[in-house]
């Protein structure tokens, strides 16, 4: 009991998140119709309330709670921070949107406290458990998320395909660990490194086991060719629910992939690194190709979420603590560039109607001089020009893989950003050099307007000082 | 007698599992999942996991197969359609199937899979009472989690189905009903008798 008094304080984000989440559960049925806004707001409020208390109380070494299914160190304060703050902005947008398109439900945001829940759990996960439960509480989110939008076919299509892929992930996922566990006889991780490194790496039941590891993350990173879900959920959910699907969840499955292969399965690394040598350079290649015959910008998006990904697991597969610190910069960074796109795509859509072709880019330069400047740094960003905060990201990752000894696929790797940065250059010469179509310019409340405008502006801030985000970075991996 | 218990129940199930994603009748296909529950309810009574065995006996034979045979029988599901692709999809299943079933086999065969069986704690109390305790004490937190996941479960579906009809529903009020008053409802008609 007293144990328990000692480790109780160390999960108190995660605590109160619950706890926040059930009252507002509660409250939601209490807000009169006119005051929609009520529910988001207070939505915020908690999320601002659990990352003060995950601030407060970050620590500064690793601290093992509830018999080692808990884990508290620097790294999962640092994500759950990144999380926190990229939710709260999701729901600002998603407030504004849902406002202009007439759809309103509570559900929305309560749904997304408990996915950030989730993907706080998957990232001080500790235990074969605790990572499958934070898991299937982020996804079972995400899945009503997408098809909270009852009345429209794409969203019940996109929800079907997204359920029934993730289930199928998570069979799989469950079934490596099954095998994980008849070979060691633990769940706690750090126990079942060692028991792994007393079997040896080349155990052919744990390589086995690790197979069905190894695709079930993929799946939830959504790397090729387990990325078929990515595409159809980003285009048939609305705009609102794609932008907060494609932000915070990409960390927290980066935190997944760290858990699971690093803390967990590191004497296997040799078998493991080739397997994500595989699927690193077939996300980059298919989602930098296919992205460029895309006529949806949310489909474009979509792959070059796989190209980034795929780029971003250089990082973990480099196998050192600058990389894993390169990798979670290119994490955070790219959950704010998805962010802030995915805001220009809202911004430009309308009552009833999505504007989300590549066509409504149009003239943009005409229509709004200054969104289209925002959307030129986000797409800069995204292909990786300096000094923009995606190019950081991008070297922090080649650098570590090419002092890794794999200088073929630092090569591979930006060959196919080269190929990324057309589609990404196709857009700013839609909105600077073709004639507009429609002269409506894009309508959003101030304030989104603003967040929007800090949004860009802060990847351009990053790019310039990359320092401070990449030192917080090495110190929260720190090994 | 331990071994020819565990491969008839063992039998059963795969069959009966089998037989669940190939029968024409969607309620035969939803007893024949009642049969592979109570199957391998009886395997993990072999392991010596009652509550677990009976459990699942209580809860997936007893409440969920019950309603969802109700749902099958009430929703009178049209199968013509959902077979259409069966047929088209086979070959590529099968292959796909054909190729985890053989490295599977490899695996298993290269001998790495030596597993001893656990150790059968000799402790004193029930299954039940040890399985308690473990719960609220070493997988506390996973308990809690779980539960989340349960209530995010339940808004999800309530969400989902629940809509609102406030103008076409037409519901009696109980207060007014209550208050109704003999004046409101029967009025007497003073009639002169018949001549």
């Amino acid at each position: 009991m007293n144990a328990l008094l000692i480790e109780l304080p160390l999960a108190w984000p995660e605590l109160a998140l619950l706890l926040l989440g059930s009252v507002l559960l509660v409250v939601d049925t209490m807000v009169p119709g006119e005051s929609r806004r009520a529910t988001c707001l207070l939505a915020q409020v908690a999320l601002v309330i659990v990352t003060v208390l995950v601030v407060a109380g970050a620590p500064a070494e690793t601290n093992l709670a509830f018999s080692g299914h808990f884990v508290s160190d620097p790294m999962a304060a640092a994500l759950k921070v990144a999380i926190l703050l990229v939710s709260v902005m999701a729901f600002s947008y998603a407030a504004d949107y849902f406002d202009e398109h007439g759809f309103f439900r509570g559900e929305f945001y309560i749904l997304g406290l408990f996915a950030v829940l989730g993907m706080m759990v998957l990232i001080s996960a500790h235990s074969l458990l605790t990572v499958y439960l934070g898991l299937e509480l982020l996804s079972l989110s995400l899945y009503s998320m997408v098809a909270l939008h009852r009345d429209s076919p794409s969203a019940s299509e996109a929800a079907m395909k997204y359920f029934v892929l993730g289930a199928l992930a998570s069979g799989m996922l469950l079934y490596g660990m099954s095998m994980l566990y008849g070979m060691t006889g633990t769940l706690e991780l750090s126990a079942l490194s060692r028991a792994v490194a007393d079997l040896g790496g080349n155990n052919i039941v744990l390589v086995f086991g690790l197979v069905f590891i190894v695709v079930g993350t993929a799946f939830k990173l959504g790397l090729v060719p387990f990325h078929m879900w990515v595409p159809d959920v980003y285009e048939g959910s609305p705009t609102a629910v794609t932008l907060f699907v494609s932000s915070a969840p990409k960390i927290a499955a980066f935190a997944m992939a760290m858990r699971l292969l690093v803390d967990g399965l590191w004497p296997m690394f040799p078998a493991w690194e080739g397997m994500l040598i595989v699927l690193s350079v077939l996300s980059m290649a298919a989602g930098n190709v296919i992205a460029i015959s895309q006529s949806n910008i949310k489909r474009m998006l979509a792959y070059s979420t796989i190209a980034h990904v795929g780029f971003l697991v250089l990082g973990i597969l480099s196998g050192t603590a600058t990389g894993y610190a390169g990798a979670m910069f290119y994490a955070i960074v790219y959950a704010f560039m998805s962010l802030g796109s995915f805001g220009m795509v809202m911004l430009l859509s309308r009552r009833q109607w999505e504007h989300d072709r590549l066509d409504d880019f149009q003239g943009l330069a005409r229509r709004s001089p200054w969104f289209a400047l925002m959307m030129l740094i986000l797409m800069f960003s995204m292909a990786g020009v300096p000094p923009f905060a995606g190019f950081w990201a991008k070297w922090f990752v080649i650098k570590e893989v090419i002092a890794a000894g794999h200088a073929w696929l630092a090569a591979v790797a930006v060959v196919f950003s080269v190929v990324g940065a057309y589609y990404y250059l196709r857009i700013i010469k839609l909105m600077y050099f073709d004639e507009p179509v429609a002269m409506a310019a894009p309508r959003a409340a101030p304030g989104v307007r603003i967040l929007l405008s800090a949004n860009a502006l802060a990847l351009f801030v990053v790019g310039v000082l990359p320092g401070a985000l990449m030192a917080l970075c090495i110190r929260a991996v720190g090994m | 007698m331990t071994a020819i218990t565990f491969y008839f129940f063992a039998a059963v199930l795969v069959i009966s599992a089998l037989l669940v994603i190939t029968v024409r009748n969607p309620v035969h296909a939803a007893l024949f999942l009642v049969l592979a529950f109570f199957s391998s309810a009886a395997v993990w009574l072999l392991l010596q996991a009652e509550f677990l065995a009976i459990a699942l006996v209580l809860v997936y034979v007893g409440a969920v197969m019950v309603l969802f045979l109700f749902v099958i029988m009430m929703l009178d599901v049209n199968l013509a359609p959902l077979r259409e692709g069966f047929a088209r999809y086979l070959p590529l299943g099968l292959t796909v199937a054909a190729l985890l079933v053989v490295t599977m086999a490899i695996v298993i065969r290269s001998g790495g899979i030596n597993a001893t069986a656990p150790a059968q704690d000799t402790v004193a109390g029930s299954n039940t009472q040890l399985l308690g305790q473990a719960l609220f004490t070493d997988f506390l937190y996973p308990f809690e989690v779980a539960g989340a996941v349960l209530l995010v479960a339940i808004i999800a579906a309530i969400a989902l189905t629940l809509r609102r009809r406030s103008r076409q529903l037409r519901t009696p009020a109980p207060g007014l009903q209550v208050a109704v008053r003999r004046e409101d409802r029967v009025r007497i008609v003073k009639m002169d008798a018949e001549k």
